[in-house]
């Protein structure tokens, strides 16, 4: 290495170390409410398809069997879905109950809609613990 | 487990075989049913939420619910003395969907008495339902026994009549099982003076069965499985020596005993409930004797809906659960322990699997 590239090193390093405003453990309790506002929103909206008459075709929504999200177990997910006959995380199950009872068309997995739902349903379920694989 | 009631399961899991061409059981079923003259029958019908989607288009699934638990009530042998639909037979209380779930249950081959739900009465406040049904609340006597009809799912009058822009809103706001604009469900004042002054020249010996959408009982208010004036009607129905009640609303087998009074849920045509205790944020009070019914698998639509053939037997209960892709469940009074037991599981050795919820 060269003698100008070394000093070059010298020069950034410390620079990146001590004028930088991100470091990895620097947030706070700001940051925190700022995360769990984006958190919360998202569930918002996933909240709202979940009692939507427009998710399907026919009106049905998922809260009309599912209220406030139960008998859904996301904590169960991934799991083997017996009727499906093989492992499957929490999205392939709702988008079979939009196919459905819903009488819908599927969700692209990564749909914000479907992250949405999960994150409705994971809060919804909230201090329960994780058990995957169980039924 | 008796004979009667594997002759009335096979009975009912045989239909299928006699419309192929099988032979009906119906020495089986007589022998069966060759009992006092006092007993005697009804079929209970409910919750089958009827849903329009446009025109003439209504939600395939909870249609099926309704016209399969009309053929089968129909096939019923020995026949039920009345059928009583309990309540919800629409999903948003229309015109259209209460006239399509009539048109269903006129092809009931016995005289059936209906029980006002909430989403057959916050569109209008039962104004359509009456002309279709007759009176929101009533009585009658049959063989001894006296029925009595109560719309429990009334609220507070501001709730109703001042906080709502249209009727429609007010109607899906009610609409919404988990919905915290809902209102806790009462009988209410002027019902219950109807119901004291009903009850008072009735001897104390009488069997009273009472029909009422809600539970006269307090079970989770979130859900509304609640009546907000529980209490004071079961004073009502204190001096009577037999008192059942059966009520609809929760798509899902409950029971319970409270003093003289015994409690039996039905099941709904449409779709079930989970149990509230499946809800992890929120307390609830499911009465303890209850065994929870099997857990319901979606894969299979009928699956944990059902109807009821209901047994009046010394004037107190025994209610057959007819559930199609499940096992069929028994639960009838028990007079040693003096509270309804399901015939098959209610000892805790005898619980399986499905009947865990969590």
């Amino acid at each position: 290495m060269s003698i100008s590239l070394r000093l070059l090193a010298f020069t950034l390093v410390p620079l990146i170390l001590f004028t930088g405003t991100t470091l990895a453990d620097d947030f706070t309790q700001k940051d925190q409410d700022r995360w769990q506002k984006e958190y919360m929103s998202v569930v918002e909206k996933g909240r709202a398809l979940w009692v939507s008459p427009k998710l399907g075709t026919n009106g049905v929504s998922c809260a009309q069997c599912h209220p406030n999200g139960a008998n859904t177990h996301p904590e169960t997910y991934p799991k083997f879905q017996q009727q499906l006959g093989r492992v499957i995380p929490l999205r392939d199950m709702i988008n079979w109950c939009i196919l459905n009872p819903l009488e819908g068309e599927e969700l692209n997995p990564y749909d914000p809609r479907m992250v949405a739902m999960e994150a409705y349903l994971a809060h919804e379920r909230k201090g329960v613990p994780m058990a995957p694989g169980k039924h | 487990m008796n004979s009667r009631q594997i002759t009335r399961r096979s009975f009912l899991k045989g239909m299928g075989a006699i419309a192929a061409g099988g032979t009906l059981p119906v020495s089986l079923v007589e022998l069966a049913f060759a009992d006092s003259s006092r007993n005697f029958t009804f079929a209970y019908i409910s919750d089958s939420h009827i849903q329009h989607i446009k025109g003439t288009q209504f939600v395939r699934n909870w249609d099926r619910g309704l016209i399969r638990s009309v053929a089968e009530t129909n096939m019923l042998l020995p026949k039920p003395d009345f059928v009583v639909y309990g309540g919800d037979l629409a999903q948003l209380g229309t015109q259209a969907e209460l006239d399509h779930g009539a048109e269903m249950l006129a092809k009931l081959n016995y005289k059936y008495h209906c029980v006002m739900g909430e989403h057959d009465y916050y569109l209008d406040l039962g104004r359509y339902w009456g002309k279709l049904f007759g009176p929101h609340y009533y009585s009658w006597d049959h063989k001894g026994v006296h029925f009595i009809v109560l719309n429990s799912i009334l609220t507070y009058d501001k709730w109703t009549h001042e906080r709502w822009p249209t009727p429609e809103q007010r109607m899906l706001e009610m609409a919404g099982l988990d919905n915290p604009n809902g209102s806790p469900f009462m009988v209410g004042k002027k019902q219950r003076q109807w119901l004291q002054e009903d009850l008072k020249t009735l001897k104390k010996e009488t069997p009273v069965v009472l029909f009422s959408h809600s539970p006269i009982q307090k079970i989770y208010k979130g859900w509304n499985f609640w009546t907000e004036d529980a209490e004071e009607v079961q004073a009502l129905l204190r001096p009577f020596a037999d008192v059942t009640v059966v009520y609809g609303h929760v798509h899902q087998i409950q029971y319970n005993q409270i003093g003289n009074i015994s409690f039996h849920a039905v099941m709904a045509t449409a779709w079930p409930w989970p149990y509230p205790e499946s809800y992890a944020q929120a307390k609830t009070h499911l009465p303890k004797i209850t065994v929870p019914m099997n857990r319901a698998d979606p894969f299979f639509e009928r699956d944990a809906t059902g109807w009821q053939f209901i047994n009046l037997k010394t004037g107190r209960i025994d209610i057959s659960y007819n559930l199609y892709d499940n096992t069929n469940r028994t639960v009838a009074y028990n007079r040693k322990t003096s509270r309804p037991e399901d015939t098959t599981y209610q000892s805790p050795e005898k619980r399986i699997p499905p009947q865990s919820h969590y």
